[in-house]
């Protein structure tokens, strides 16, 4: 089948690429493209998930990405005994009120009939509750804080194995996705765009501002690994053997083999992430929710409770994205809230998504591939094609310079070209639904 | 020849064709109905009149012009008027908003069409300033009837007027089409209630799957057995 | 008494003449994005990116007047570079809709497809700003202005507290006026007007009314992008002007324009002012007003603040929520569900 050998041979073509790059330019390089091309490839699934299943259009890719950060740094650095002990419990009760606020805020709601009354009481027990919970959260916080702010200043984590964060990035995204999708779902597409918007902006704004959690913008870094440290890995006695087996310098060896090591785990998630997609687009649930993304209203006919399985899908996808984002963060080994940015974590999601194929998951994995190298691969170019335009002018001209310094905006540009001409004229994608290998 | 005619139209939307060699015209001052049973493309037969749909064969004339080509909104403009069976009027407008919307194309005084159309509809100028979404569905009608009236055209057609209003309302709007039909324009209608609207048609069409069954005269049509039994219930 | 006065002007200095301006700037921004849902039917998410864009230009003809000692007196120069910002903002969006959105109309696309393309559009909106006037903060003001200062203003009431109105505040609530008066009339009174509201109620019928689409659409996009420049440019002349701060302006707007019903024009200004009060009044400390309330011997514990600035995007967010908890179609009845 042609269509299937044609499938091949875009992954033919992206593996040759990143062979070339590993070739002409370094290997180092090759593999950092690789392993940011496999957490590409499984956000674009989680994305593909929400909008080629069903139709759900998620604009807070990046906040999504940005709770499995948060929960890589959570799970993995060493708790701060001193913080603990100065403001732990007043975090811990802040906590406990405003749960006891909200859910007597529910209770407010369901035991009070609608009017008036009702609106009032739950002002009432809101307001109240905020306060209480402030003038416990705000001492402790503050006190968290002035630990040691240049070294800490936070709470730190639970001290567990790196590896754990993965699955509870997932869950973190898996519940801020049910809070959103269980008001915004069931009303217009529209409104599901903005409120993810939204419900992103402020995860950002949390992990910048919250100081006690994540030491703000003054990021947490040197999260422990899943892989050796390159240091110990040229003191070893066998990885020294291995190189002189192999004939190459144990210095550069040790940062590819690193790298290696990273781009197994990460292949690893992606072959289970893209295995169990492929088996659920298959099974009669699958079925069920192209059923109703194509057809809202028979389906709706047919006793179909779109909402909820619109829901159920927009959590599974939030927890594909969660995953991925805490998996970027262990590969990075920081968590550094300013990186977040709508148009790197979710537009070029989107762009992935468009350009691999809406509803075909080896699209999305091909998407996120050729998506994030040419991301990569832009940025030189730009200034290479800057050089060239701006050869013959004046060395001391400030178009040149501005010019020169605008190149890196050049990427911008390109991918919002390269979504609407998908958009246009492929608007199916490199592999269209429903022409995968099957 | 016809004032109005579409002659052998065959088409549909897409690949399928719902109409075959289906032949509808209307001549000056008189009323054209269309009748037949559910699915028979009694409306696509007039969306295709009006240009509203593609058809590969057959043409469209108005008055001896091929229009066949036109766009609906060119059609308003050579003095065709169409209201639909359904969202034919301008909810959040006032109802002489309404009527002025229907005169947009119109660069002359509408006044004083707008002084015959609430002749024609009281209470229309009656409500003139509430919004038509607030009226009852009769109204609604002769809101919808009375935007088309006002680029003065020469024909009206009407898909389905009477649809979900009551008897009393639809004998009234029966009334109504009569009355316009004598001021000398051509109208062209689809009907539901086929016995009604016999009754005041000077032509009738029965179509069946997109075909011409019967084509004679509204009396004639009545009085004819075949119709009557598949038709009209006996 | 002379503390409830006090209290008040402390009040009106930090949280209602900042929130009257801000409020007029979502007002303008969210009637663009609500004009553009009812004629086009769809969220445009390059709103935001089309303000920086008109921005953008207005700002270079100002530096370009400035530079040639052309001025306005007491006003603004930017206001005279206003005009070429919004021809260029509109040329910009009639090509965008002549290459892009065109297409899908004749298709008859889902709106999820042209909030898609919207992106798109975002995206080489934002890349043409950066790359021209780049991602940092732009200052284009000449000089900051007063209507009243602190100094004057407790000279003339003798009271403790002084009240600022900068002039870009007080301009901003005048042009929000003069420009939503404008539209209505324009709406309401002209046939251009009134052929928009006909489309945004009912696209089939006005089409079988005559009414060209086309010159609708066309409009509409001009105005939109009228709309969208003015607003960007008394943002940026009241705080600064940076590229993404604009693109951040997104949430804010479709906040209002929700909560006032999209394609409601009269809903997109109250729920811009409804925004902006809450966004103001939730973040503001009450440290000093409390005070100034209170007895003399008590003390304030804490800034007495709901809710830091930082997270004013929450404010937005939450009111949104609700709204579409309680009420989907917005305050107003939009044409939205």
């Amino acid at each position: 089948m042609s269509g299937a050998l044609r499938n091949i041979s875009y992954f033919v073509v992206m593996t040759a690429l990143i062979v070339v790059v590993g070739q002409l330019q370094s290997w180092n390089l090759a593999l950092s493209i690789l392993n940011l091309c496999i957490i590409s490839a499984i956000m674009a699934l989680g994305v593909n998930i929400q909008w080629g299943y069903a139709g759900l259009f998620n604009v807070g890719v990046m906040g999504f990405a940005a709770l499995g950060g948060l929960a890589a740094m959570l799970i993995s650095v060493p708790p701060v005994q001193e913080a603990w002990a100065v403001g732990g419990t007043g975090v811990l009760l802040g906590f406990v009120t405003a749960i006891v606020t909200i859910a007597a805020a529910v209770f407010t709601f369901r035991s009070l009939a609608r009017g008036t009354l009702r609106t009032l009481a739950i002002i009432v027990v809101c307001t109240l509750g905020y306060a209480i919970t402030r003038s416990v959260f705000d001492p402790a916080t503050d006190a968290i804080e002035s630990v040691n702010p240049a070294s800490t200043g936070y709470l730190g984590g639970f001290g567990l194995p790196i590896l754990l964060s993965w699955p509870v990035g997932g869950i973190f995204a898996g519940c801020a996705a049910w809070v959103v999708g269980k008001i915004t779902l069931g009303l217009r597409t529209d409104y599901l765009a903005i409120a993810t918007l939204g419900i992103s902006e402020i995860i950002v704004a949390m992990l910048k501002n919250e100081d006690w959690m994540t030491r703000g913008v003054k990021n947490v870094v040197g999260l422990p690994r899943p892989v050796p440290f390159e240091i110990n890995l040229q003191q070893s006695q066998w990885f020294l053997d291995l190189c002189a087996k192999l004939g190459t310098a144990p210095v550069t060896f040790s940062s590819i083999f690193v790298k290696l090591c990273y781009a197994g785990l990460f292949t690893v998630v992606l072959l289970v992430v893209l295995y169990l997609s492929e088996k659920a687009l298959r099974s009669p649930w699958g079925r069920m929710m192209r059923a109703i993304r194509d057809n809202e209203v028979s389906s709706n006919a047919m006793g179909k409770n779109i909402k909820a399985r619109h829901l159920q899908v927009f959590i599974l996808g939030s927890v594909v994205v969660g995953i991925a984002g805490a998996m970027l963060t262990t590969l990075d080994g920081q968590l550094t809230p300013a990186s977040y940015q709508p148009l790197r974590f979710t537009f070029l999601i989107w762009v992935m998504v468009i350009v691999g194929g809406s509803g075909n998951n080896w699209g999305a994995v091909l998407g996120g591939f050729v998506i994030w190298y040419f991301w990569i691969q832009a940025e030189p170019l730009g200034i290479w094609l800057m050089n060239l335009i701006t050869a013959n002018m004046d060395a001391g001209s400030a178009l040149r310079a501005h010019l020169l310094d605008s190149a890196q905006h050049m990427r911008l540009m390109t991918m919002g070209l390269i979504l609407l001409l998908t958009l246009r004229f492929s608007p199916r994608g490199l592999i269209p639904e429903g022409s995968a290998k099957r | 020849m016809s004032y109005l005619i579409g002659e052998g139209m065959t088409g549909g939307y897409g690949s399928v064709d719902i109409l075959h060699d289906c032949t509808i015209a209307v001549d000056k001052g008189e009323i054209a109905v269309i009748v037949g049973p559910n699915g028979a493309g009694k409306s696509t037969a007039m969306k295709a009149v009006f240009g509203m749909l593609n058809i590969h064969t057959g043409r469209i004339m108005l008055d001896g012009e091929d229009i066949t080509a036109l766009t609906p909104q060119a059609r308003v403009a050579k003095g065709m008027a169409f209201v639909p069976q359904t969202n034919n009027i301008f909810p959040s407008m006032s109802v002489e908003q309404n009527l002025e919307m229907g005169a947009f194309l119109r660069r002359d005084d509408i006044n004083g069409t707008l002084q015959e159309v609430y002749d024609l509809f009281p209470i229309l100028k009656q409500k003139r300033n509430q919004n038509a979404g607030e009226l009852s569905g009769g109204q609604r009608q002769q809101v919808a009837v009375g935007r088309a009236l006002m680029t003065q055209p020469k024909v009206l057609m009407l898909d389905e007027p009477t649809a979900g209003v009551s008897p009393i309302v639809m004998d009234e709007l029966f009334d109504l089409i009569i009355d316009i039909a004598r001021t000398g324009l051509s109208i062209l209608m689809v009907e539901q209630n086929a016995r009604q609207a016999l009754n005041i048609a000077d032509k009738g069409y029965v179509l069946v799957q997109g075909r011409n069954r019967f084509t004679d005269t509204g009396h004639a049509l009545m009085n004819n057995p075949d119709v009557r039994r598949s038709f009209l219930g006996g | 008494m002379e503390n409830w006065l006090n209290a008040f002007a402390l009040l009106s200095n930090f949280v209602i003449v900042p929130a009257i301006a801000y409020g007029s700037q979502l007002a303008l921004g969210a009637l663009g994005v609500t004009l553009v849902f009812g004629i086009l039917r769809f969220s445009n998410f390059a709103h935001g990116d089309t303000m920086s864009l008109g921005t953008m230009v207005v700002i270079l003809f100002t530096w370009w007047f400035q530079s040639m000692g052309i001025n306005l007196g007491p006003l603004p120069t930017a206001l005279l570079a206003l005009p070429f910002g919004i021809f260029f903002c509109a040329v910009f969006v009639l090509l965008s809709d002549r290459f892009v959105y065109r297409f899908y109309r004749a298709k008859r696309a889902d709106p999820v497809i042209y909030l898609i393309a919207s992106v798109g559009i975002m995206f080489i909106t934002n890349g043409i700003v950066r790359f021209i006037i780049g991602p940092d903060d732009q200052n284009f003001a000449d000089g900051e202005r007063f209507i009243i200062r602190a100094r004057e203003f407790k000279e003339m009431t003798g009271l403790d507290q002084g009240v600022t109105i900068k002039l870009s505040q007080g301009l901003t609530f005048v042009t929000m006026i003069v420009v939503v008066a404008a539209l209505f009339w324009f709406l309401n009174r002209t046939r251009s007007g009134k052929s928009m509201r006909a489309y945004s109620d009912n696209e089939d019928l006005a089409l079988l009314s005559g009414i060209n689409p086309d010159k609708v659409v066309a409009i509409t996009w001009i105005i939109a992008a009228a709309l969208a420049t003015i607003a960007g440019t008394l943002y940026g002349l009241d705080k600064s002007f940076k590229p993404f701060t604009y693109f951040q302006l997104l949430l804010p707007i479709f906040a209002a324009a929700i909560v006032g019903g999209l394609g409601n024009p009269l809903g997109a200004i109250a729920g811009g002012f409804v925004i902006a009060f809450s966004e103001i009044t939730i973040t503001y400390a009450y440290k000093r007003f409390v005070e100034y309330l209170m007895p003399e011997s008590w003390e304030a514990g804490g800034l007495i603040q709901l809710l830091s600035t930082d997270y004013k995007f929450a404010v937005s967010f939450i009111i949104l929520l609700l709204v579409l908890l309680v009420r989907p179609h917005g305050i107003f009845k939009g044409t939205g569900v």
